[in-house]
């Protein structure tokens, strides 16, 4: 460990729990506490605790904010409600993915805006600068000062509903109320705590938006509440198969600069139909070339997984390449997501995964591979 | 569970139990922990014949995949087909349940390390 990796908040918490830590963006943070299959399965039956304080949260305000969020991102964020999240794009002027972003409007003229960590730097000089046209719009990196938790996990909401100390403010809908990518907000200790019905698990769940000084006692409020319903911290690697079996993008295997939105299946998140213009809405009008690849899903029998940078084929011609895979925890067999050429693209061609000189057999299907009973 | 000091192990974080001209060989603790939960064990066949340092297995978990290296030069008179069936007792008990195969040596390199050298190098 070298003094430039950087520590989450939460990071003392962590290491009494016993979690092991892997680098993430120059982030030390969580990859398990136990085991993370245990962790995996106790996210798609109960719930789990995860820490992503790495997330990078810009904050967006002033009378222009909504028209300014209009063309930086290709998304129309003017559209979406008091409260309400959307599923958005940052686009470079190719149409190529700078980060893909949860964005949040927590005020008539003020956005939240959730970038990946990895993409912090990235995204903060890319919406300052697209902000220096708007007169009225101030753009501002709050990463460091809020810690963001996430309970996933069909007990999420009991659990928060008997979280000691955290209690929804007067005029805010409950978290009975709250629905899926909208928001509400919370008194904890002294401060109050932005609370997102949003999730990377393929469950239902919660993003907790807190202040860096009170993320260690919510943490805690949390754990203390969730452990009798079957809550346990989970770390990045569950997250990562839990996000996979969703069918959930994660940026830098499934998108990134050189990937237009249409390709990794995210055509719809892009509002073509919006007023004006948005960076980047030339070159996704223009479309990507006709053999460009597509992302896919494939599953295969047995146990063998290929991961991220293997080989796809059709007979001996190589057509694609594997983006993110893995044993599936939930369904038992090997699961990927991958870019392959478009002609291969069809749900039910049997392709080849070169798993390490050995050919294994993979269907190509549709997204998510796992969905939750709802 | 094995006394660990009294294991040979290499810097691939494997260990080696010798009982007469038989080395039995698993990953330790250290490389189980490394790689999470281990969900595939492909070993190498009885009677294959094994080239110290060469790769001649897999144990892949549901993050990453290790290759399992040959400690010394052999033949593979038994792999642990338990470990094949349920891949899990790599985690739940590396030193014990969670061998991988056993070989028929004809010298031990020197090269191998003591528990202490291991210790010392995984940062015990």
């Amino acid at each position: 460990m070298t003094d430039l990796e950087r520590t989450s908040p939460l990071h003392a918490v962590h290491e009494a729990a016993g979690a092991s830590f892997t680098d993430f963006a120059g982030w030390q943070m969580p990859v398990r506490y136990s085991s993370d299959l245990a962790e995996h399965h106790a996210v798609r039956t109960a719930a789990g605790i995860f820490d992503i304080s790495h997330m990078a949260e810009i904050q967006v305000v002033g009378d222009d904010a909504a028209d300014f969020l209009d063309q930086a991102l290709a998304g129309k964020l003017s559209a979406i409600d008091l409260l309400q999240a959307k599923y958005s794009l940052l686009l470079n002027e190719a149409g190529g993915i700078i980060d893909d972003l949860v964005v949040y409007r927590n005020g008539e003229h003020e956005y939240l805006v959730v970038a990946n960590a990895g993409n912090h730097d990235a995204v903060v000089a890319a919406l300052t600068e697209r902000a220096a046209a708007f007169e009225h719009v101030v753009v501002m990196d709050r990463s460091d000062e809020i810690a963001l938790i996430a309970v996933q996990g069909p007990a999420s909401r009991a659990i928060l509903q008997a979280t000691e100390g955290l209690h929804i403010l007067d005029e805010l809908p409950s978290l009975d109320e709250v629905k899926y990518y909208r928001a509400t907000g919370a008194s904890f200790e002294n401060g109050t705590v932005f609370i997102g019905r949003t999730g990377y698990t393929g469950e239902d769940g919660f993003e907790l938006y807190v202040d860096a000084a009170d993320a260690v006692e919510l943490w805690n409020a949390i754990v203390a509440a969730g452990t009798p319903l079957g809550l346990v911290p989970a770390g990045l690697a569950s997250r990562d198969t839990l996000r996979l079996e969703a069918g959930m993008p994660l940026y830098g295997h499934e998108l990134g600069p050189d990937m237009l939105p249409v390709q990794a299946g995210l055509g719809r998140v892009v509002a073509l139909g919006k007023h004006g213009t948005f960076i980047g809405r030339d070159a996704v009008e223009a479309g990507p070339a006709d053999d460009a690849p597509v992302l896919l899903a494939l599953v295969s029998e047995g146990r063998r997984a290929g991961r991220a940078g293997y080989r796809v084929l059709a007979g001996d011609t190589t057509v694609g390449e594997v983006t993110s895979g893995a044993l599936s925890p939930t369904l038992g067999h090997p699961i990927a997501m991958a870019y392959v050429h478009p002609d291969h693209a069809e749900p039910g061609t049997v392709l080849d995964i070169d798993v390490r000189g050995t050919r294994i057999p993979a269907t190509v299907t549709t997204l998510p591979f796992y969905s939750r009973e709802k | 569970m094995a006394d660990k000091t009294t294991l040979k192990y290499t810097a691939e974080h494997e260990w080696i139990r010798v009982e007469g001209d038989l080395a039995v060989i698993g990953i330790t603790d250290y490389a189980a922990e490394k790689l999470g939960d281990v969900v595939f064990v492909d070993l190498p066949a009885v009677g294959a014949a094994l080239s110290a340092s060469t790769v001649v297995g897999e144990i892949e978990s549901t993050k990453s995949v290790g290759e399992l290296f040959a400690p010394l030069d052999g033949e593979v008179v038994e792999a642990n087909d338990a470990v094949v069936d349920d891949p899990s007792l790599v985690n739940s008990d590396p030193f014990g349940a969670g061998w991988l195969v056993s070989v028929r040596y004809d010298a031990l390199p020197d090269t191998l390390l003591s528990w202490d050298d291991y210790a010392a190098l995984v940062g015990e």
